[in-house]
């Protein structure tokens, strides 16, 4: 059993450096990255669980970091919107997001993509009513939505056109 | 992309895009000052009376609470009411925070919580102790419609109706009839930052202040005011805003309230109202409308009595035109309205997107759809053979107005024309199938804006003005009319907004923001360029085709070089050579766009609106009433489109939000105790990707020369208006019931 | 949220023993939600992370055990479940949205507690919350409160999904606590508010849903979870029903219905599924099996809609039983 006290440890792994810190419990794994880490890509809508716009990635799954107290995922590897991009690059779904105009105040955003992201890799995909219904828990007040689906299904196709060139 | 992709009216991607989708973008609540402390509100559970007792001992047990602000400790802060009074005009005693021990609406802020951590100041919060004495209040609309009245003082913006004709006897002798009650539920804005400041206190004793405001300029005159401070001491910014809808017009009471602690304490302070506390602020005014038609067999309308009334605080008298634009928008020779507020012990409503018309327009159109009916006519025709080709109300020309192409290019667009009219005539299996339309009209807006333009030494051109950009596109259409006004390429040119030391800019709001700030960048930018030539003419070391060119006035200036029209074309300067030749390390001018004598006399002359046809398909359970909007195509008449690409968002949008008015938005009061209940997004319902269909969004041509010097009518409101109504029909439509408050909900 | 103490045991035995004022943490979808609002006050936190109680596994009797930690998205998408319980699957999938599931565990969605506003309020009266205090629920707006299992202390309605469709597929639920081991049928787990509406359940202090049983049961494509909401997908149950009929030759043979939305817990009446019962699929029939699990309904100022849409839904479930066209959570339509 872990020691009782007023702050716990934390350790997790963010966008793939590690982070250690002491912390009390009731800090949720969103306060942590917006008011401790400076890492305010990731946003607070509600913080109750009912707008996604703090969606992050733990262990690959797209989960709302206000609901996670930030004690409670020892060694989770925590990707959040700064991590998405890569040596300066942008991830194909945040170049969708720009083309289609898939935003407008910005502020659901890294939270829209990365529930996306997430979405492309659970396979929800298939037609645009699954691609809707899958990305619900992502409310958007700027009323973005028809450009985000835009955005995803562009990636969708430019996925299968490398894949189509891969094969070729 | 080059010169020609960035003039206005072309699809440009949002140049503020880049830091939004990589999570670079600061909010209010983002920067993070040394030292700062986080403050939390406790808000009044009573909708009247006083405080009587503040027991904060266990609060202030709390390891690392530092103050906890009330009433009785706070610092200094204005003592008149007047002091508090803002840019909005809303006529009463504006609401000064923790002023005193007297509590007139349920969650006002009776403390707040400062404390090192987030996690110290909501736990204080929680166990904060205050006991109230309670007086008798009144938060139910229907009771307070018996003390509606008309307020001695109006708003500002307010527009008398104004009546024609004999309405009562022309209403009587109409062989068709149509009378209804109509209602719309109370709204929250609800944009998904919610309010937040940050107030940075620097080391020279200054105020930095960072807050999710549509109006730098007017929280800094604000907070000058109301805390006593001078100008130079508080700085606001807002250069990214999520959202807002009208609920940062005014300065909301975290802005204060973090000021007025980083006051007491010199210390930076950040407060974030939860998403409950959003509950306990503005929102869109609950309103009824009695609404009569009377009309010909052949469907001509004869006679429009509105009556409506929208509610308020008892503080304030907040006003929305929101009886008057059937009279401005239907040719009927009989009209009346009337207006009234009425009172109720709340915090005041006020403006929430396209304020009056997003609720009266929609409701009169559903009106219309009945009187149509009624004369068993298309919805369309009806709405034709009734066209007004001037501002009815006020018999005055229009700047234009081409609803009519609107409304046929829509209809071709949706497929109108082969429409059954009589309801319940279409069926897909177990859902009923509806098709209805609505027209839109919004006010075209233009006021007086200030803006810089800035060449420096890289060759860069540096924009700046106070305007906010709130998810508009503001930064991408300035960044566009600079391009061309200037002849630069997009990516050489640097937008600063949101920061209230910038060129004068009013609040952004009512869809003005395109055309005014968008006038004074135009006029900025051609100003520095006449500069530039003229301290180049007289430089005297430039070469030989310069100044030829220069004095025979064919210089240009085109993707970001200086040119001669007539000579060869290899000959060129740069903008950094040019400017280092002037021998300055920058050329700068200000200029303000307003409307001048031309303008003013036609703004006395002319009337001037943005127009919309909106056509809706829903799908209806038959047996379980559950309603899906399938397709929706929105037509739209608003003068010269700056981007298409960002225009269509913003209609899209809106007409997002009029689903959600038409659908789903009703913020539950229990009048028992003053507070809107269902204060949360689980309980609010705002449209999720499931509800909304694809959109289709048209613009009509429309050249406008004299709405605005760009010949702008601006879009942010227009999609709110006509939206709700066209479901509302098409609902009707589907079923045959006819549906008079909105929202419809599952099982009404 | 007030300060408390967080712990993680590794063992089921020290998590049972614990001091009072504990509450465990699975997913912390609803518990963490409830200590931000000042509903939950525990000064203990004890996460249950650390144990192994996630799988989903065959039983000997062809039966399917859910581990209590197992996520509500996991146990959507495990393949026993899509195949045997689809009805589950289904109603899991029309709850919450995608990034609470990834958290949620079964065993937390059988202890979620009520959406009621006046109970998420602290400055409100709620007996759930604080007894004795009163229900200002009664009396207040409440179009999203219950209408079946209500008494003078309590209206608010159980706002799962999942557990609709466990009651429908008559699940067991396996408890450890201090004092061992015992197995309580899912129709038997919640409790009705009667004057004790603070107790959701029958938990006893210390103890701790391990594992749901699914007993075998197959009824092919004759089932479905058709759930109404205020907006099309993320949103309570205004009205749900989770219903399976076994068909044989266009008889029902075993019935299973339960409701969500309308009651105070997942709502079954075992007399409405015998009415079903031998008797061939009719609107008739459908018609008298609504008017038996509505009875007793009692509705306050704001929520008759639910009354008024609950028989509709139940025909419209078991027709779509019936005929073996279950409702897809994704298309909108309801067949």
């Amino acid at each position: 059993m872990t020691d009782v006290s007023v702050t716990s440890p934390c350790r997790l792994r963010i966008n793939g450096e590690p982070c250690t810190i002491d912390i009390p419990p009731s800090v949720t794994l969103l306060d942590l990255l917006r008011e401790r880490l400076d890492l305010t890509g990731t946003k607070k809508g509600c913080d109750h669980g009912q707008c996604g716009a703090c969606t992050v990635l733990v262990n690959g799954k797209r989960v709302k970091s206000c609901l996670i107290l930030a004690v409670s995922i020892p060694d989770a590897e925590v990707t959040t919107i700064e991590g998405l991009s890569r040596d300066g690059q942008m991830h194909p779904m945040q170049q969708a997001f720009l083309d289609q105009d898939a935003f407008q105040c910005g502020y659901c955003t890294p939270g829209q993509i990365m529930s996306a992201v997430a979405l492309m890799e659970e396979g929800h995909v298939h037609t645009r009513e699954e691609i809707r219904e899958f990305m619900s828990g992502n409310l958007c007040r700027c009323g973005a939505y028809n450009g985000i689906l835009d955005a995803i299904e562009q990636v969708i196709a430019q996925q299968q056109q490398d894949r189509a060139g891969e094969a070729a | 992309m080059t010169l020609h992709s960035a003039k206005i009216g072309q699809p440009v991607s949002r140049i503020d895009g880049l830091a939004k989708v990589t999570g670079q973008a600061r909010y209010a609540a983002e920067p993070h000052p040394a030292g700062m402390l986080y403050g939390f509100i406790v808000n009044s559970p009573i909708a009247r009376g006083r405080i009587e007792t503040i027991r904060d001992e266990a609060a202030r047990a709390v390891p690392g609470v530092v103050e906890i602000m009330t009433h009785l400790n706070r610092p200094h802060s204005a003592l008149f009411e007047k002091s508090y009074m803002d840019g909005l005009g809303v006529p009463g005693s504006p609401y000064r925070p923790l002023h005193d021990a007297e509590i007139s609406f349920n969650g006002q802020p009776v403390a707040v919580v400062l404390a090192e951590t987030f996690e110290a100041a909501r736990e204080a919060a929680m166990l904060l102790e205050v006991d109230y004495e309670r007086w008798p209040h009144n938060a139910d609309f229907e009771a307070s419609l018996h003390q509606k009245y008309m307020p001695s003082k109006t708003r500002s913006n307010y527009v008398p109706p104004k009546s024609r004709g004999n309405a009562a006897e022309a209403y009587a002798l109409s062989p068709i009839k149509i009378e209804g009650r109509y209602h719309l539920a109370p709204e929250h804005h609800n944009p998904m930052e919610m309010h937040a400041t940050t107030v940075i206190a620097e080391d020279d004793g200054t105020f930095t202040v960072w807050d999710k405001t549509q109006g730098p300029q007017a929280v800094q005159a604000y907070l000058t005011s109301a805390l006593s401070l001078s100008k130079d001491q508080v700085r606001v910014r807002n250069p990214y805003v999520g959202g807002a809808f009208g609920s940062g017009l005014r300065a909301q009471h975290n802005v204060f309230l973090a000021a007025l602690g980083a006051k007491m304490l010199k210390r930076s302070v950040r407060i974030t109202l939860t998403r409950q506390q959003m509950f306990t602020h503005v929102f869109r005014p609950e309103a009824v409308m009695n609404i009569a038609l009377g009309a010909q067999p052949d469907g001509t309308l004869q006679s429009m009595i509105v009556d409506g009334v929208t509610d308020t605080s008892r503080f304030e008298h907040n006003m929305e035109n929101l009886v008057i634009w059937g009279l401005i928008n239907y040719k009927c020779p009989n009209a009346t309205a009337d207006y009234k507020v009425a009172p109720r012990d709340t915090y005041t409503s006020s403006d929430m997107r396209a304020p009056g018309a997003a609720t009266g327009v929609n409701l009169f159109e559903m009106a219309v759809d009945e009187m149509a009916y009624a004369c068993n006519m298309d919805p369309l025709a009806f709405r034709l053979h009734n066209y007004s080709d001037i501002d009815a109300m006020h018999d005055m020309p229009l700047t234009s107005k081409a609803l009519k192409e609107a409304m046929h290019e829509g209809a071709e667009r949706f497929g109108w024309y082969n429409r059954p009219i009589a309801p319940k005539s279409m069926r897909d299996g177990k859902e009923l199938i509806g098709w209805g339309m609505a027209t839109g009209i919004w006010d075209a807006m233009f006021s007086p804006t200030s803006a810089r333009a800035t060449l420096i030494a890289d060759g860069r051109l540096h924009i700046a003005t106070a305007a906010s950009d709130i998810g508009t596109g503001t930064y991408t259409i300035l960044a566009q009319t600079a391009s061309e006004a200037f002849g630069i390429p997009i990516e050489m040119i640097d937008i600063e907004l949101g920061d209230s030391t910038l060129p004068e800019c009013p609040t952004e709001g009512g869809s003005w923001t395109a055309a005014s700030a968008g006038a004074a960048v135009w006029l900025a930018c051609q100003s520095l360029r006449e500069k530039l030539f003229k301290t180049l003419g007289k430089s005297g070391n430039i070469s030989a085709w310069l100044t030829a060119g220069l004095s025979n006035n064919t210089t240009v200036l085109q993707d970001g070089f200086l040119q001669d029209k007539d000579a060869d074309e290899n000959l060129r300067l740069s903008l950094s050579e040019a400017l280092s030749l002037t021998g300055q390390d920058r050329l700068e001018v200000e200029e303000t766009a307003k409307p001048g004598l031309r303008g003013t006399i036609s703004q006395m002359r002319k009337a001037r609106f943005t127009h919309s046809a909106v056509f809706c398909e829903v799908r209806v359970d038959e047996e379980l009433g559950i309603v899906r909007v399938t397709r929706l195509v929105n037509a739209v008449a608003a003068g010269r489109i700056m981007n298409p690409k960002t225009a269509a968002s913003q209609v899209r949008g809106a007409m997002v939000m009029a689903t959600g008015m038409a659908l789903h938005e009703e913020s539950l009061m229990d009048e028992r105790v003053g507070r809107f209940m269902n204060h949360n997004f689980a309980e609010y319902h705002i449209p999720a990707h499931a509800d909304i269909p694809d959109m289709d969004v048209l613009f009509v041509e429309e050249k406008d020369r004299e709405v605005s010097p760009l010949g702008v009518k601006g879009v942010g409101e227009i999609g709110m208006c006509g939206t709700a109504a066209a479901i509302a029909n098409a609902i009707f439509h589907a079923t045959g019931q006819r549906h008079r408050s909105l929202p419809i909900t599952p099982g009404n | 949220m007030r300060q408390f103490s967080y712990s993680r045991p590794d063992t089921l035995d020290t998590a049972c023993h614990t001091p009072d004022h504990t509450r465990y943490l699975a997913g912390g979808t609803n518990l963490i939600d409830l200590m931000k609002s000042d509903v939950e006050r525990p000064e203990h936190v004890v996460d249950l992370s650390a144990l192994s109680m996630s799988q989903i596994e065959e039983r000997p009797d062809g039966g399917l055990r859910l581990g209590a930690l197992a996520t509500n998205a996991d146990t959507a998408a495990h393949p026993l479940v899509t195949e045997r319980y689809p009805l589950l699957a289904s109603a899991i999938l029309a709850g919450a949205s995608p990034q609470i599931r990834n958290r949620a565990t079964n065993g937390g969605n059988l202890n979620q507690r009520t959406r009621c506003h006046y109970f998420y309020d602290p400055d409100m009266a709620c007996n759930k919350r604080s007894p004795g205090t009163g229900c200002s629920a009664k009396g207040g707006r409440n179009r999203i409160m219950a209408i079946l299992g209500t008494s003078d202390a309590c209206i608010a309605t159980f706002p799962s999904d999942m557990c609709v469709a466990l009651a429908a597929l008559n699940a067991t639920v396996h408890l450890t606590g201090p004092e061992g081991e015992r197995s309580v049928p899912l129709r038997d787990y919640h409790r009705l508010p009667e004057d004790t509406p603070w107790q959701d359940n029958i938990l006893r202090t210390g103890e701790i849903v391990t594992s749901i049983d699914l007993p075998p049961l197959s009824f092919g494509s004759h089932h479905t979870y058709l759930k109404i909401r205020d907006r099309l997908s993320f949103a309570f149950a205004i009205v749900s029903v989770a219903a399976g009929l076994q068909m044989e030759n266009n008889t029902i043979g075993k019935a299973c219905i339960a409701m969500g939305g309308v009651g105070t817990k997942p709502w079954c009446v075992p007399e409405a599924e015998a009415l079903l019962e031998g008797k061939t699929p009719s609107p008739s029939l459908f018609r008298d099996a609504a008017e038996c699990l509505l009875q007793g309904a009692v509705t306050d100022r704001d929520n008759a809609a639910k009354l008024k849409l609950a028989p509709r839904v139940i025909i419209r479930a078991l027709s779509q039983a019936a005929a073996g066209t279950p409702q897809s959570q994704t298309q909108k339509t309801i067949f």
